[in-house]
């Protein structure tokens, strides 16, 4: 087999510019796939990041219902303590969830005394919410005089950026919160500015912050409610075996209807950012498209190119016995060698591209954010998958003009001019 | 017992409607370490009757028997691993694979044919190449090589597997007068030493002479 392979390298080797220029287009192919994957699969986990640890959390749990009428936020469909009881013994016996946090989800009408707008309120638990979404308050800016570890206290409102600035408020001003509760009355409560947070993607990423005893007391909630459950998970690589568990172990939850009495989504179905982050992965799938048809079109026409010049030689082969067999192995052998040595130079220039990259970090902007720097990773997972599809692409290539080699006539080949 | 016996052996290639006969009803034998010649003008069909006898091509009609095999009717895969034991060949334009040295070429078919061990392949490979006299030449490349030192190469690669019979077509068309008599002294010289029977078709009259039986081929016909 070695022997093979010998005699394999020093047939690409004779055709020496051939060769490096078939192998510098391979190359090429594999490094822009590493770069690209890298680039983009960075941007999308850190957007992902983003959605997930400062705003949305990994998944929601909410009353059946809800999230198909999220828009107008009803108010109707909580979860009493009863049902928030349920999904904390739910949620408590799964070793897989790091965290839970409640939310009130509503709209109110703030004034500032002067002018008066509406604006949509996450109302949390500050010391859960923080170990659902961490960097919450890595969006927040406050009072330089205030306590770092303190994210939000009763009484207070953390305002989106947008709205401060067109409602003329700064932190610290004093404003009032008018909200309808979900039997139609009217409540106002005075709040204080205590910080301002900056947007993100999305209508999630536009919301104010409010402490949760305040929404309920502004809702005129008699017992405690709830309008979700925000969960995260250890390892977020799990989400999607966890929320199968926890879909199916919900769905035995049935209402006095006989229907499932709650719902729940993973962040990709609440954010519109999961359709962006199915078109990164759909152009990197085209980008290995793209490598795979340069890497078959490259070796099928070096191989071809080969067997069609060594007709003779392939007759010698075979006259003096080698099997049909032999003579296609040794071709095969060519066109993985070619695959192979592309590949390891791709690697080695895609890695230090990506090393590169990482010193100088891109600096992007995306919706709303600027200055987003991107640090371009890539798992070994992804080398190993595109370093095994240009072998198997660069045998599967070779096959044909192999197989040609190997059932050539003696007689004929010997006689070819 | 002879090695090579055919029976009635005819070959007609078919050009559109035209039918070309190569060989008309030959009957022939050869006997073990015999030194064979084919002479005959071009078109005679030299190069079909050792094809036919190197188990490279298949008679139309007739029966060829080496080393008591019937090969005509061999398969492919089966035609190939005979000529691997039983045949070696010696072409007309040497057919040295060029991008391995002089030693690899004749280490070939010990490798890709024979799987020999390391240890014997080399000793048989030193043995056959002190006999043509080329030990010194072993590193060099084909094209580092004159015409004469590469057929002696070939012959060193035909006969290093130790075959029963060598097949040669036109061994000395490639080479001046002096190579060319070296080459089939040299063919000689192994016949005598490993006792392997040589056929080789040549229409050089001064090779014809080297030959002890020649059989002349004209129109396909042994006259």
């Amino acid at each position: 087999m070695i022997r093979i392979f010998k005699i394999a390298l020093r047939n690409l080797l004779r055709y020496k510019r051939r060769t490096i220029l078939t192998s510098l287009l391979i190359t090429l192919g594999i490094v822009l796939v590493i770069l690209f994957s890298g680039l983009a699969g960075s941007f999308k986990t850190m957007m992902i990041g983003q959605i997930t640890d400062s705003n949305l959390s990994q998944m929601q749990i909410h009353k059946k219902g809800y999230v198909s009428s999220i828009d107008t936020m009803p108010l109707n469909l909580t979860l009493d303590t009863k049902r928030y009881k349920k999904i904390e013994d739910l949620l408590s016996s799964h070793s897989e969830i790091k965290a839970w946090a409640p939310r009130i989800k509503l709209n109110a009408m703030l004034s500032n005394f002067t002018d008066t707008t509406n604006i949509r309120l996450n109302a949390i638990s500050p010391e859960k919410e923080v170990l659902v979404c961490p960097d919450v308050g890595s969006r927040m800016t406050f009072d330089e005089k205030r306590d770092p570890g303190i994210l939000l206290n009763p009484g207070e409102v953390i305002i989106p950026e947008k709205l401060a600035k067109g409602m003329k408020l700064k932190i610290g001003d004093p404003i009032v919160l008018v909200a309808n509760n979900k039997d139609g009355s009217v409540n106002g409560l005075n709040f204080q500015v205590a910080g301002i947070i900056e947007s993100i993607l999305g209508p999630q990423g536009k919301e104010g912050y409010m402490h949760i005893k305040d929404a309920q007391e502004l809702l005129r909630m008699d017992n405690p409610e709830m309008i979700e459950v925000a969960i995260r998970l250890h390892d977020f690589d799990k989400l999607e075996k966890v929320y199968a568990v926890l879909s199916s172990k919900l769905a035995k939850f049935i209402n006095k209807k006989g229907m499932p009495e709650f719902e729940i989504h993973t962040w990709d179905q609440l954010s519109p950012f999961s359709n962006i982050a199915k078109m990164i992965d759909f152009m990197t799938i085209t980008m290995k498209i793209i490598m795979i048809a340069i890497v078959l079109i490259s070796i099928l026409n070096v191989m071809m190119m080969s067997v069609y010049e060594r007709v003779r030689e392939i007759g010698t082969m075979s006259a003096i016995g080698t099997s049909p067999s032999r003579i296609m192995g040794l071709f095969l052998a060519e066109g993985l060698l070619l695959g192979l040595i592309s590949s390891i130079v791709g690697n080695i220039i895609g890695l230090s591209g990506i090393f590169v990259l990482n010193i100088y970090k891109i600096s992007f902007a995306f919706g709303r954010q600027d200055n987003l720097l991107l640090a371009p990773t890539v798992n070994i997972t992804e080398l190993l998958w595109v370093s095994g599809i240009v072998l198997l692409i660069s045998v599967f290539a070779s096959l044909q003009p192999a197989y040609k080699a190997s059932r050539m006539e003696p007689v004929d080949a010997l006689g070819h001019v | 017992m002879a090695l090579v016996q055919i029976e009635n052996v005819s070959k007609i290639y078919q050009t559109g409607d035209i039918e070309i006969a190569a060989l008309s009803d030959i009957n022939l034998s050869i006997e073990k370490s015999a030194f064979v010649s084919f002479v005959g003008p071009s078109g005679s069909g030299k190069t079909t009757m050792l094809n036919m006898i190197g188990c490279l091509d298949k008679p139309t009609h007739g029966k060829i028997l080496v080393d008591g095999k019937q090969v005509d009717s061999f398969n492919r895969q089966k035609r190939a691993a005979f000529r691997g034991d039983v045949i070696g060949f010696i072409f007309q334009s040497f057919n040295l694979f060029p991008v391995l040295t002089a030693y690899e070429n004749i280490e070939y078919p010990l490798v890709m044919i024979k799987d020999e061990p390391a240890e014997k392949r080399k000793e048989m490979i030193l043995t056959v190449l002190d006999s043509v006299g080329m030990l010194n030449q072993k590193d060099k490349f084909p094209d580092q090589l004159s015409g004469g030192q590469k057929q002696r190469i070939a012959v060193a690669r035909a006969l290093v597997t130790q075959p029963k019979l060598v097949m040669a077509d036109e061994p000395t068309a490639n080479l001046d007068k002096t190579s060319s008599i070296n080459v089939i002294r040299l063919m000689r010289d192994m016949k005598d030493k490993f006792g392997t029977t040589f056929i080789f078709s040549t229409h050089d009259p001064r090779i014809m002479e080297e030959a002890e039986i020649t059989h002349t081929l004209v129109d396909g016909k042994l006259s």
